[in-house]
């Protein structure tokens, strides 16, 4: 049965991939930039549990050293489960994810858009936590081998933490569920970033002590961005 | 434009549409009227690609769903209870946001256009979360007509508004409908249905019971017609 | 109801009995090992279990994937089984494993690769059981399962590696034991034959409690059916 169409066949063209993810991140960072809600959330979060650790362990310069890894890494990993609650909590709010599940993307693009902005957020945070901590304790962090660390482990923990999220607010118990789906699982992240940062911190011999767990976040980074992508459907679509 | 055959929709074991016949000319514009419960929404989200079918064949716009979903959706436009719409985005960086999600070319005009088109063209630099509720809804038919579609899903669009906020809904409907547009809606308020669409469909427990045009059906007689219909 | 089918009836019988033989072999037949004394009869139990365990979690990877592919509600009763029993299984072999340790390293815990992936992945399915218990849709519950399992999955084994590096590279020193101590000894005939029945009667034991348990979600699938029918 032919139908009288208002738009012909070849004039409409689906959004592309890229775009999609743009028009995405953009949005994120624009509603973030101008609320700042969740990067505040996030920042002062991560400044009291420094604070916490502070007193909680009293430590003297010697210990520091070596537990300076763990004590960034746990604050990160806390702080990035606020990041990845609130993010997806907007698109839940005003039942924008209909919004974008709607529009002709690949749900795939939205996928990497979400975990684009959150890992951006992520990464915004570190950045100012570093200095902080370097400034707190006169230990300078900026060391490339600790940057690089930091980038490929919040790759990791946000590339799962992503899709986690997006089942997590679709439950009952929404929020709460997040770190307890997330943790176990992000585990080999947590402890790889911690040695890798630990062994830069400390000036450990590279090839043999720093560059296996280098090699191991690669690894997970890899094959689980491929995991979260390809199940995001799943996870979305009804 | 709209063919539906023997839809069925479960969810787990609770079977919520059983066997739905469906079938809208281009142009039309059918209100779906039920009692809670009886799978409007359902119906609706099906529609509009959100959700599949468990059987049965949908077509939207000459196309098949599920598996064609990416060409309906770009033809589609729906506005549910919900805005859909980002809080701390101003109304034109929302229009922006979903002109650049359905590629909709040279958008910035498209986006005055539309904002004229539902009056709030004045409050266009205003964050989305200081508008009444009232004003969401106009947005959010802006966000739905932003990339020209030829198919209209309205779920329930007056939830919530007060007589002042219906009656400008009222009007930017019957311009958005006007355009040729084929439009499904679903609505608990007859006296507005009966006012806008040329047909009424009644969905009762999964499956449609009755169907009339507006020109069969008279002046007035939506609620008798919709009453018998429920009790038979 | 379908009665229970004779070959399930015939294994749980079975099953029992093995049991009891294996019982028998590891606590009276194996002769006492020379270093660890009585307490390394333990072993007979802990291996098996943990081997369960591992049947178990990969069903249930198996059966998360074969879900997704073909939305076959079945699939997801079978993942679940596979599930609960690995969450049961490693939970038993930590705890003998704990036993196992105490008196021979004088501390409850070794931070023993296997057995701290075995308990991160009883952190893991726990979560999978809470996140299943808030969710309403069956649909949506059997797939967000499926989704985590597959993630769990493949995470474990690679969690697995991490602890093993970390120990390598960094070995812990336990209180007056030898680090790299993982409880090994020669086993001689009579060890072997309580060893390899043990781990023989286990399998025994795995499959019928997955075949019991997954007809259990059969059986109570069907009566939210029955529920339905009369319900509507």
């Amino acid at each position: 049965m032919a139908s009288k169409t208002l738009i012909t066949d070849n004039k409409v063209k689906n959004a592309s991939f890229s775009k999609a993810i743009a028009a995405v991140v953009w949005k994120d960072l624009s509603a973030e930039f101008r609320s700042r809600e969740l990067f505040s959330a996030m920042l002062v979060f991560s400044l009291l549990v420094i604070l916490i650790f502070n007193f909680a362990l009293e430590l003297d310069i010697k210990t520091r050293q070596s537990v300076t890894a763990g004590v960034l890494w746990v604050t990160f990993a806390f702080a990035g489960t606020l990041g990845l609650n609130r993010s997806m909590a907007v698109e839940k709010d005003r039942g924008c994810l209909d919004g974008l599940l709607l529009a002709p993307v690949d749900r795939a693009a939205i996928y990497f858009g979400k975990a684009i902005s959150n890992l951006v957020f992520m990464l915004i945070v570190e950045a100012i936590v570093l200095p902080v901590y370097s400034f707190l304790y006169a230990t300078n962090l900026f060391q490339p081998g600790l940057l690089l660390v930091i980038l490929l482990g919040s790759v990791g923990y946000v590339a799962v933490g992503t899709l986690l999220a997006s089942m997590a607010v679709q439950t009952r118990t929404r929020d709460v569920l997040l770190p307890i789906l997330l943790f176990p699982v992000v585990i080999p992240v947590l402890i790889a970033s911690v040695k890798a940062s630990g062994g830069f911190l400390s000036g450990a011999d590279f090839i043999t002590e720093i560059m296996p767990w280098i090699n191991l976040l690669l690894v997970y980074d890899v094959i689980f961005t491929a995991i979260a992508f390809m199940t995001f459907d799943y996870v979305v679509e009804e | 434009m709209i063919t539906v055959k023997k839809l069925v929709k479960r969810f787990g074991m609770k079977t919520v549409l059983r066997g739905v016949d469906f079938e809208v000319q281009p142009g039309e514009f059918v209100a779906l009227l039920g009692p809670n419960g009886a799978g409007k929404t359902t119906f609706l989200r099906i529609l509009a690609s959100l959700s599949r079918p468990s059987l049965g064949e949908v077509r939207v716009a000459n196309y098949r769903l599920p598996n064609q979903a990416a060409a309906v959706r770009a033809r589609l436009g729906v506005v549910s209870h919900l805005p859909l719409l980002y809080g701390d985005l101003t109304a034109e960086e929302n229009l922006q946001f979903y002109a650049r999600m359905y590629n909709v070319a040279n958008y910035a005009l498209r986006i005055t256009e539309v904002l004229e088109l539902v009056g709030l063209e004045n409050r266009r630099r205003d964050l989305v979360r200081t508008f009444s509720r009232g004003m969401q809804q106009r947005l959010a038919i802006g966000r739905a007509v932003i990339h020209d579609p030829e198919v209209m899903l309205f779920d329930e669009p007056y939830t919530g508004l007060d007589q002042d906020a219906s009656s400008m809904l009222d009007e930017v409907l019957r311009s958005v409908a006007a355009k040729g547009r084929t439009v499904v809606m679903t609505s608990h308020d007859l006296a507005r249905a009966e006012d806008l669409a040329t047909r009424f469909d009644i969905l009762s427990r999964g499956v449609i019971t009755a169907s009339i045009t507006h020109r069969q059906l008279g002046r007035n007689n939506l609620l008798t017609f919709y009453k018998n219909a429920l009790a038979g | 109801m379908q009665t229970k089918p004779i070959a399930l009836k015939v294994l749980d019988i079975a099953s029992v009995l093995l049991l009891a033989v294996a019982t028998y072999l590891a606590l009276f037949y194996a002769p006492t090992e020379a270093v660890m004394g009585q307490v390394q009869r333990v072993f007979y139990f802990h291996v098996p279990a943990a081997w369960v365990g591992l049947l178990g979690f990969i069903a249930a990877a198996v059966a998360g994937i074969v879900y997704l592919v073909t939305h076959d509600q079945k699939w997801d009763i079978i993942e679940m089984a596979a599930v609960e029993i690995s969450l049961v299984f490693f939970f038993i072999a930590i705890v003998l494993g704990s036993i196992w340790a105490r008196p021979i390293w004088n501390t409850w815990w070794t931070w023993d690769p296997r057995l701290t992936t075995a308990a991160i992945t009883e952190l893991i399915y726990i979560a999978y059981f809470m996140l299943r218990a808030g969710i309403e849709d069956p649909d949506r519950r059997a797939r967000f399962g499926a989704v985590y399992t597959l993630v769990g999955a493949v995470s474990a084994p690679i969690t697995f590696m991490v602890i093993r590096l970390f120990r390598t590279i960094h070995p812990v020193v336990i209180a007056g034991g030898d680090p790299n101590a993982q409880g090994t000894f020669a086993m001689t005939g009579g060890m072997q034959v309580a060893f390899f029945f043990g781990l023989f009667t286990f399998t025994v034991i795995f499959i019928d409690l997955f075949w019991n348990r997954i007809r259990l979600g059969n059986l109570a699938a069907k009566v939210e059916q029955l529920k339905l029918n009369i319900t509507n």
